[in-house]
């Protein structure tokens, strides 16, 4: 939970330990200053960056890797990972075309794109918490299964989006912004208050921090983790739909990928994946550090291939920095 | 055997870590050829101890001397290199080596060129299994032997690296009576060869079969170090728990309370059997017995935390049946865990945080946290307990062991827990700290909790408990209140079955 929660605890320090106070703000803020940085760095180096259009471009760019990071941080916080998001995205893509394709009706087309989302994750949920299966391996199954589904569904074909209303949702502004942005931001805004204001969000760090002791402590903790991935599984099918908005098509190939950008996000954000220790605000910027990152790269000319190396190269470097604060 | 200049001098050393001073200021020492058992409850600091003789930990303060001459560890492998090999309850061998590749591993005898000398090191690791007086074949899979082989493969790796001080951590909490005999045997034939050996166990009988001196470390200091004629079983004890206090008691029982907790029966397999006990309201009850008595087992098993298979309990007159901790805290119940960092606290969150988690509904309407109510809560409980810290907000991980026991105590408290389960309540906290505990279990009982203590210190027991039941190898020893609550008889209660028979050996569970 970074941001905000640590006002009180930095005012009541005093100056008292003025040399851990700077490791702390590099760990709380690095992710902030990170991408400060960056958008300094990338104005200076491309002229086309800053422009409003470019902006919107990379805030909708963002969107879905972001709406899948804020469901993985759940996960994550209570030291469990999803691998499986890429291919739930997948299958609730299919399953919303084949539905809008069948019966034309846009809401129930999203309600299957959520349902299928959420089926996995409480298959993954389940698996984790009844089966004791490990989440690595568990997700990393239902990936298997989730992708398999979708090509079985679809016969390996695309299926086309054709509805102008529902394409709207992926293509079109509100207030000048991109509409999956207000989807991503107002999802972020639900996660960080349900995080933070509520037993349910206590119970996730709690978890994650020392699952023992919260299982002592009354919480139930087999319902909390089943959630958190039911919640990715959630987040999953929103990325559907704006994957299919966007791109006026669902092929079983869709999200590939997404997951490790999704956990890129996640730990760029600062979220341990211990468990225990962060939250979606971090998740957002990390999220738009990468996003930035890809845009400049992109504006710049920098060849394709050389992309993941940057990428790469920016999540060894966050966690080098968050993981040494921490220790500190 | 009359070595008497010491192999191994260990002056004033003391180990700090956050919030408690785990070895404090101990002095040490130790010849060649004798067998030193080294005693103390747990969190008494003597795996610190060992640790910082095996190289494994670093010191604050303090001098190892050997032969004479001062060293200073800064790995596992400096303390190897100068002779002294520390063999830890965790046994660190590689289960898909052989027994040679396991004893000679890092210098593995080379042939001609890049291979290895085989024949050479199955010879030599067969004459070091030979003169332990083993018949364990060099090739054999290290994962195909018995535990109490596997030990005798650590001891072997450590002589063969010419150790001339070996220490045991706890070797016999896995052994078998058999074994062990072989295992002493072992000991006795390396002692004779002029090995000097550490022992620690929590066995009492075995150190009077093994030992020549004990040394007794308790809350961090030395108490004491005799040779092993000079001490009796008793005093011992008295030691580790550091009884020196005059019967004090509590209030007397008030009879015509309601009884809040009735346990009939209870058992659990390997841990306890059919143990039965009550509970009033406003009565602080102690549960004494020596470590593998069953006691931390008891209390886990009543509150849910694992699955008790025989007996009943009765919460209020009515029969519950206790699947999980959230079932135990809706009938009232609160436990406050043996190990406060594995089981009590949540490290990297804030003091709010860990203090609220067993309450959360209390600061909740339509499913939202009510910050400004919980932040109250939470002040009050800190000011009650008097809990030093910057503020709500500070992380937990950097409280003193203190502070972060009244965090756990003031867990319980805003939960108003009436039954209340108490797993040795002032472990690792400092003098201070403890009569702030003290006072407060004592507050619980006069509002009118009823307060169940388990305790490896006495003196502690019979500082605030008028009744004590003694568990002794899973199963109730006795029952001690009033006038029969003296020292003397709980701690016989305590040992009985080690002291009527010189070989019986106390369960671990």
């Amino acid at each position: 939970m970074g941001l905000q929660q640590s006002l009180p605890v930095e005012r009541a320090a005093g100056g008292d330990r003025q040399r851990l106070d700077v490791r702390e703000m590099l760990t709380r803020y690095g992710t902030f200053i990170a991408l400060i940085v960056l958008i300094v760095v990338a104005a200076l180096l491309s002229p086309r960056f800053l422009s409003p259009v470019n902006l919107m471009n990379v805030l909708r760019q963002t969107a879905i890797v972001g709406v899948l990071g804020i469901g993985m941080t759940f996960v994550i916080l209570t030291a469990g990972i999803d691998l499986s998001v890429g291919a739930t995205l997948a299958l609730s893509a299919v399953m919303l075309a084949g539905t809008l394709e069948s019966t034309g009706n846009i809401a129930l087309a999203m309600l299957a794109a959520v349902l299928a989302g959420m089926a996995v994750g409480l298959g993954n949920g389940l698996g984790v918490t009844l089966g004791r299966v490990q989440p690595f391996v568990m997700t990393l199954g239902m990936l298997g299964i989730a992708r398999s589904l979708a090509f079985l569904y679809t016969g390996g074909e695309p299926i086309p989006v054709l509805d102008r209303t529902f394409l709207t949702l992926g293509i079109g502004y509100l207030w000048k912004v991109p509409i999956p942005s207000i989807i991503f931001i107002a999802i972020l805004i639900v996660a960080a208050l349900v995080l933070r204001y509520t037993p349910f969000g206590r119970a996730v760090y709690a978890i994650g921090s020392n699952e023992e002791a919260a299982r002592l402590s009354g919480i139930e903790v087999g319902r909390v983790k089943t959630s958190v991935y039911v919640i990715s599984g959630f987040t999953a099918g929103i990325g559907a739909i704006m994957y299919c908005s966007q791109f006026a098509s669902a092929p079983p190939i869709a999200g590939e990928g997404y997951e490790l950008d999704a956990i890129a996000a996640v730990v760029v954000g600062g979220t341990s994946l211990f468990g225990g220790q962060g939250g979606v605000i971090g998740t957002f910027f990390g999220a738009l550090i990468i996003g930035i990152l890809s845009n400049v790269l992109n504006l710049m000319g920098v060849s394709p291939f050389a992309q993941p190396l940057a990428k790469g190269a920016l999540i060894i470097l966050a966690v080098l920095i968050v993981g040494r604060g921490r220790r500190g | 055997m009359n070595r008497n200049s010491p192999l191994l001098e260990v002056v004033g050393i003391t180990r700090r870590f956050p919030g408690v001073t785990a070895v404090d200021g101990v002095d040490f020492s130790l010849r060649a050829g004798e067998v030193h058992a080294l005693l103390g409850e747990n969190g008494a600091g003597k795996s610190t101890l060992i640790k910082i003789l095996g190289g494994a930990l670093g010191k604050d303060r303090g001098t190892i001397l050997l032969n004479g001459a001062s060293v200073d560890f800064h790995s596992p492998a400096d303390a190897l290199a100068v002779g002294i090999a520390v063999i830890y309850q965790e046994l660190v061998l590689c289960p898909h080596l052989s027994v040679a590749e396991n004893v000679l591993m890092g210098h593995l005898p080379r042939a001609a060129g890049l291979g290895i000398d085989w024949p050479a090191a199955n010879r030599r690791v067969a004459g070091v299994l030979a003169q332990l007086g083993v018949t364990i074949a060099p090739t054999t899979l290290v994962g195909r032997l018995s535990t109490a082989q596997q030990q005798l493969v650590e001891i072997a790796k450590a002589l063969s690296r010419d150790s001339r001080i070996l220490v045991l951590d706890e070797p016999s909490a896995a052994l078998g009576q058999r074994d062990l005999e072989h295992l002493f045997g072992v000991m006795r034939l390396l002692r004779e060869q002029g090995v000097a050996l550490v022992y620690i166990s929590h066995r009492l009988e075995e150190v009077f079969a093994i030992a020549d001196r004990v040394s007794v470390l308790k809350d961090g200091r030395l108490v004491g170090h005799w040779p092993i004629g000079e001490v009796t079983m008793q005093g011992l004890v008295r030691a580790m728990t550091g009884r020196d206090l005059g019967v004090i008691g509590g209030a007397e029982t008030d009879i015509a309370a309601p009884v809040r907790l009735e346990v009939r029966g209870l058992g659990r397999k390997d841990a306890f059997q059919d143990i039965s006990l009550s509970l009033r309201a406003g009565e602080i009850v102690g549960i004494a017995g020596i470590v593998g008595s069953g006691r931390t087992e008891l209390l886990r098993a009543i509150f849910g935390a694992d699955q008790p298979e025989t007996g009943e309990i009765e919460v209020d007159g009515v029969p519950v049946r206790l699947r999980s901790p959230v079932q135990a805290l809706r009938h009232g119940l609160g436990l406050l865990p043996e190990d406060r960092k594995l089981q009590g606290l949540l490290l990297g969150r804030a003091l709010r945080e860990n203090v609220s988690l067993a309450s959360l509904r209390r600061f909740t309407r339509f499913g939202i946290l009510r910050p400004a109510q919980e932040e109250r809560a939470v002040r009050a409980l800190m000011g009650e307990l008097q809990i030093v810290a910057r503020g709500s907000g500070q992380s937990v991980e950097t409280l003193s062991g203190g502070n972060q026991q009244k965090v756990v105590l003031a867990r319980w408290l805003a939960r108003q827990c009436g039954i209340l389960l108490f797993d040795e309540p002032t472990r690792g906290v400092d003098v201070g700290a403890k009569e702030e505990i003290y006072r407060l279990i004592h507050a619980l009982a006069a509002s009118g909790a009823a307060v169940l203590i388990v305790s490896s210190e006495l003196k502690e027991l019979f500082a605030i408990c008028p009744r004590i039941l003694v568990m002794r190898e899973g199963r109730l020893a006795g029952e001690f209140a009033g006038s029969h609550l003296r020292e003397e008889e709980v701690v016989d209660a305590m040992l009985m079955g080690g002291r009527s028979d010189g070989t019986a050996a106390v369960a671990t569970g």
